[in-house]
């Protein structure tokens, strides 16, 4: 199956091994998006390699920046000042919620319901535009600078942000109305691609997947970076681990993103955006590890700085990578149709898998 | 993978620069202007920095795990250091399974998050094979690290955490380091007839394996 496939989300290749309809054995083949952002890394200097890292998980871009300026600071021994902090927890957020909705759009599709792609991708239209306004860039954004922020917040963005907060309340009702309780959507989904709570931390398994197996556990709560100690929010978790439960702990979870950018929005400390960092960055030599609850998962940034302008080694932990490893154990035993529902509850895009 | 053109203001080693800016202190960074373009920052009166000593950021690591790790294993903990509050452990490459059950079943460090390796080509064992470790339990991190030279082997830690399977797999496709008893240690990112490991530092940025593109590509590679 692929890695031309439809539903593959871009170019994974799965061999499966059948037996009649039944899957009784499956192989990834990945490595088509390769670009070797690792290698590009150590040739860049600490500045010019962040907008690479918008360009591993493409729907979720403002996460990924996210990781990497904190991993920065964290080996330079700055931190952006609580101005920045919250502007970059908005924008986060609702990058959760953008990312979150093209999975569930994308997902339903595979599964037979096109509605919801239009529906989703209605309001993810409106998060776009707030990106657009706020850095001039919708997907590859680099809205974030080692140190804080490049731009200040324009004018309008708090309402921009309040204005669509307040929509999307009704607008998820509109989205479980047409599948929550929807009997097809429920027969394909429930009981499919079932992964325990065992197998799932094994497997090093995180983000959304994980809650759905009942693991209650989110970076933004076990170690809270940017502005998350501020705000309240619950951690949705599921109890079975299926397909279903994945759905309504992301449902949830947009919720949730939704409370915190109506909380953020109430209260944007004023002051410096920008932290005193030098123009040439040469970070004490050292290594970190940072890792930050991106929609599909942890992402990690493993750094480790020589004293020079450009880093000796990063390395980066992407969740839809080590997520997929799991793909195995969930598909076993399931009918071919179900592959293609397991590959979209993973939440996966290929261009993080194979960086 | 075009080499891009150059930047116009290069941000190489400012050769003009005062020397003292090659340690930027952790509580004062020098106080040069703040990030070009952000006109809300107040312009900071460029003071130039007095000289500072170089910062030393790793310090010897002693607390209650690394006790109770010394006393069970001994000699197989190399050092123990401590790097911006993040706890780092090197061990013996030979017991490396021992020690990852002990910390798995023991110390309750149930999740890998991450395998990776770094090359030192200068240094006698040239690799470093780095694995992250998260306990659910206890929210702490663990680093642990092996040293391998070019030749040696480490052994796999797959039957300990899952996780490890596709990781190693990367580290192997990479860096061209072995993993004894990895179920099915083969290339992952890369074409599996692919000559040579792209992380290595002596790989050059703009190397590439030009038999293999052009056999299976039909065309010359170059930049």
């Amino acid at each position: 199956m692929g890695p031309q496939h439809p539903s593959t989300h871009g170019v994974l290749r799965v061999k499966l091994k059948l037996d009649g309809e039944r899957v009784i054995g499956s192989e990834c083949i990945i490595g088509y998006l390769h670009r070797g952002v690792e290698k590009i890394a150590e040739n860049r200097t600490y500045q010019q390699f962040a907008p690479y890292v918008d360009r591993m998980d493409y729907v979720a871009a403002v996460s990924s920046g996210l990781g990497y300026c904190e991993a920065i600071e964290k080996l330079l021994i700055v931190e952006a000042p609580p101005r920045a902090r919250v502007i970059r927890t908005i924008l986060t957020e609702l990058q959760r919620i953008a990312s979150h909705l093209l999975w569930l759009g994308t997902h339903a599709l595979d599964i037979g319901a096109l509605t919801p792609l239009f529906y989703c991708f209605r309001e993810r239209e409106e998060i776009l535009k707030i990106f657009e306004k706020y850095c001039g860039a919708r997907l590859t954004t680099h809205a974030f600078r080692i140190g804080g922020l490049q731009y200040e917040a324009y004018d309008t963005f708090e309402k921009d942000v309040e204005r669509f907060c307040k929509d999307f309340e009704s607008r998820i009702v509109e989205y479980e109305d047409l599948l929550t309780q929807n009997r097809i959507w429920i027969g394909r989904t429930k009981g499919v691609g079932i992964l325990t709570a065992a197998d799932a931390i094994a497997f090093g398994v995180t983000g959304p997947v994980l809650r759905a197996s009942g693991v209650k556990w989110d970076i933004r709560k076990a170690a809270p970076y940017a502005a998350y100690d501020q705000y309240k929010f619950e951690i949705p978790v599921g109890t079975t681990g299926d397909t279903y439960d994945r759905y309504l702990v992301r449902m949830e979870e947009m919720r949730q993103s939704r409370l915190i950018c109506l909380q953020a929005i109430e209260n944007i400390p004023a002051g410096p955006i920008m932290a005193k960092v030098g123009k040439v960055l040469k970070p004490p030599p050292g290594e970190v590890y940072h890792a930050i609850e991106a929609p599909k998962g942890e992402i990690g940034y493993y750094v480790i700085s020589d004293g020079s302008v450009m880093p000796y080694r990063v390395h980066i932990r992407p969740p839809s990578f080590i997520n997929l490893q799991a793909f195995d154990r969930m598909v076993r035993g399931h009918l071919v149709a179900d592959v293609v529902a397991i590959i979209g509850t993973i939440d996966i895009v290929l261009g993080e898998v194979d960086r | 993978m075009a080499d891009e053109p150059k930047e116009p203001k290069p941000p190489q080693v400012p050769t003009g620069e005062k020397p003292a800016s090659t340690t930027p202190a952790v509580s004062t960074p020098p106080a040069k202007p703040a990030e070009a373009g952000a006109p809300a920052v107040p312009p900071k009166a460029a003071a130039p920095p007095p000289p500072k000593p170089p910062v030393v950021l790793q310090t010897p690591l002693d607390n209650e795990l690394v006790k109770r790790f010394r006393a069970k294993f001994g000699a197989a903990l190399l050092e123990a250091i401590e790097d911006r509050k993040q706890a780092i452990l090197i061990v013996e490459r030979a017991r490396l399974v021992e020690i990852s059950l002990y910390l798995r079943d023991e110390e309750k460090f149930d999740m890998l998050s991450s395998l990776t390796a770094v090359d030192w080509p200068k240094r006698e064992k040239r690799f470093d094979v780095v694995l992250d470790l998260y306990s659910f339990p206890k929210n702490e991190r663990l680093r642990l690290k092996v040293h391998a030279a070019d030749a040696e082997e480490v052994p796999s830690v797959v039957s300990v955490w899952s996780a490890a399977n596709w990781q190693e797999r990367e580290v192997f496709d990479m860096f061209g380091i072995v993993f004894s008893g990895h179920p099915d240690l083969k290339r992952i990112l890369l074409p599996d007839e692919w000559q040579g490991y792209p992380l290595r530092k002596d790989y050059d940025i703009l190397q590439q394996d030009t038999t293999w593109v052009r056999e299976n590509l039909g065309i010359e590679s170059g930049q």
